[in-house]
């Protein structure tokens, strides 16, 4: 509000062909802002487009795809699409790795923009950075040779692929996110912050406790938010890691097969237009709606503290 | 300094423009004559016939030099979904092709899939080295494998695998698009659901590969992929029956419960350097390839039913 009468002079000074430009590069970044919009809204549509015929076909009901643990998409005589036990297998992984990289990620974070001296940050902001250059398909082919031998001998398991693997192989991909935004929402806290802290006589564990730590937690939040739709996605590594059985785990050292593995496993062979291809686009929509879910509820939990 | 200034952009943008013209130039050029003087037939699908089919295509630049088979596997569903799609020249198959497969090819392409049996393949059972276990029944299989099963453990089958305190029985299975899983489910399971829970692996290799690394476990594969580290075991198709070990003269005989064709399917009568190169698959040279991967030859086999 403030640029208006600001603007207004200019249109008296400047020539006609400024002011055309100006509004011109206005409305492009406005277009680029909304064109995410767009986009989430568009992509979501043409997922929804291809599964919504299947939602009114008269061999698939909405309670068993959701509430049923029975994945039979080419059954010979009897075919169910019950997505429970994948989808049980995506939030154990996930909740897995979030456990394992968020106290790590958090804790790099705090120890990169708060106690170490300037050189030691930079060598180690480029190798977490390199961490996350490391392709997905490296990941899971690290868990399925290395990391799947090392479990194996070190618990005894019969099979090294399950959700310990899985969820060790997405903490490592998600610690390096978390990492990066963390740093970044601490060292959006003003100096003025951490002076005021000294001044009072703070400890710096105190410091990074009671001011830095709520000053941040909405960008720190964030981090954790990222890495946890980071953990949720990833297709690739816990399709090599987890063991892709179908079953919902007892254990750590269950094997589980996660929405998102499943979907690439399958949509290669399930003929375009068929129920099976659609009932995949329709997991797809139900991945789209969990981080929905969890991006919303980490909203109104923001706002909340906010409030207070 | 005021010289140097201007002259080092206008340097760099002719390295630009120049940089810019001969990429495409050298690229072009290799590109135009790969495409002359090539034909690339694209072939796609079974796992179990993927490394025959990679020797077929080596092999068959030795005879054809002008000609480059592409092999990629994925699954005999997934092979013969790209046939349907018009993506590749041949498919490979170690299932039969299905009616509505059929009809989907004629509705999208108008022409009827032609199949031809190129070889033969016994699905072994195959266990850890140390399992003491020496032959199973399709009957064990089913309460094994199939939904409603309830074998889960080795000491119900009446078997103590040395050094190991946990003996629950791990399921090796295969990714839904696999011909071998079809095939499994057919011919072992007499077309029951498999019980969910089975490690679900996605090709012939690894689940030889997991059952070799793994004690309790039990997995089924082309007869192609033992190893020293696995065990095939004699199948029997119900207790009491004689139990008969994997070999080609089972396969030959038929005696052996798992034994299957493999096919190729092309779009049509197929025509040019594809017919070119099936005629080649199913000539002597063609059929040693089949026999060295450990596989049955056609020719020895019996004719389809």
């Amino acid at each position: 509000m403030s640029a208006e009468p600001r603007a207004r002079t200019a249109r008296a000074v400047r020539p006609r062909a400024a002011v055309l430009a100006e509004k011109a590069l206005e409305a492009v970044i406005r277009l680029s802002g909304v064109s995410a919009i767009v986009f989430v809204a568009a992509i979501f549509f043409f997922v929804l487009r291809e599964a919504a015929p299947v939602l009114f076909s008269e061999g698939f009901s909405l309670k068993q795809f959701l509430f049923s643990t029975e994945w039979y998409p080419t059954s010979a005589t009897n075919v169910r699409y019950g997505t429970f036990a994948l989808t049980v297998g995506t939030v154990s992984v996930t909740a897995l790795a979030m456990v394992l990289a968020v106290p790590f990620g958090l804790g790099a974070a705090i120890f990169l923009s708060e106690f170490c001296s300037p050189r030691v940050r930079e060598t180690l902001k480029v190798v977490i950075e390199l961490l996350s250059a490391i392709p997905s398909v490296v990941w899971g082919f690290v868990g399925l040779t290395v990391m799947s031998k090392l479990i194996v001998s070190a618990t005894g398991a019969p099979v090294g692929v399950n959700v310990l693997n899985g969820g060790i192989i997405l903490a490592l991909m998600s610690v390096p996110v978390i990492v990066s935004i963390g740093e970044d929402a601490l060292k959006a806290v003003p100096d003025s912050f951490r002076e005021a802290g000294v001044a009072l006589g703070a400890t710096r564990w105190q410091l990074v406790y009671r001011v830095l730590l709520p000053a941040a937690k909405n960008g720190l939040l964030a981090a954790v938010l990222l890495g946890v739709g980071r953990a949720v996605g990833e297709t690739m590594a816990v399709l090599m890691a987890t063991g892709h059985a179908v079953h919902i785990p007892g254990s750590l050292l269950d094997s589980v097969r996660t929405l998102t593995a499943n979907i690439a496993a399958e949509l290669g062979e399930a003929p375009s237009g068929s129920d099976h291809y659609r009932v995949l686009f329709l997991t797809g929509t139900l991945l789209f709606l969990i981080t929905l879910v969890v991006n919303l509820t980490a909203d109104f939990v923001v706002r909340g503290i906010r409030r207070k | 300094m005021t010289r140097v200034r201007p002259s080092t952009p206008r340097r760099l943008a002719l390295l630009v423009i120049a940089a810019a013209f001969a990429i495409p130039a050298c690229g072009g050029g290799g590109a135009k004559g790969g495409k002359s003087s090539k034909t690339v037939i694209q072939n796609k699908g079974s796992d179990t016939m993927v490394n025959v089919a990679q020797v077929w295509a080596e092999e068959y630049r030795k005879a054809a030099p002008d000609v480059e088979v592409e092999v990629s596997g994925g699954g005999s569903g997934v092979g013969i979904a790209a046939l349907l799609k018009g993506a590749v020249d041949i498919a490979n198959a170690s299932r039969d092709l299905k009616m509505s497969e059929a009809e989907q090819a004629v509705k999208n392409t108008g022409k009827l899939p032609a199949g031809y049996n190129v070889g033969a393949d016994a699905l072994a059972v195959y266990v850890h080295k140390d399992n003491p276990m020496s032959e199973i029944t399709l009957v064990q299989l089913t309460d094994l494998y199939a939904e409603g099963g309830k074998v889960t453990r080795w000491s119900e089958l009446g078997v103590t695998i040395p050094g190991v305190k946990d003996d629950t029985i791990v399921r090796v299975s295969r990714q839904s698009s696999s011909g071998t899983y079809e095939f499994f489910r057919e011919h072992a399971l007499g077309n029951r659901d498999f019980r969910l829970g089975s490690r679900d692996l996605n090709g012939s290799k690894e689940v030889v590969e997991l059952v070799g690394t793994t004690p309790t476990a039990i997995g089924y594969s082309g007869m192609g992929y033992a190893t020293a580290s696995v065990k095939m075991l004699k199948v029997a198709p119900k207790a009491g029956a004689p139990a008969v070990a994997p070999t080609i003269a089972a396969v030959h005989d038929k005696s052996y419960p798992l034994a299957r064709s493999l096919h190729v399917y092309t779009l049509g009568e197929p025509k040019g350097a594809v017919k070119a190169y099936i005629d080649w698959i199913l000539s002597p040279a063609g059929q040693k390839v089949v026999e060295d991967a450990g596989y049955v030859p056609v020719a020895a086999a019996p004719p389809k039913p």
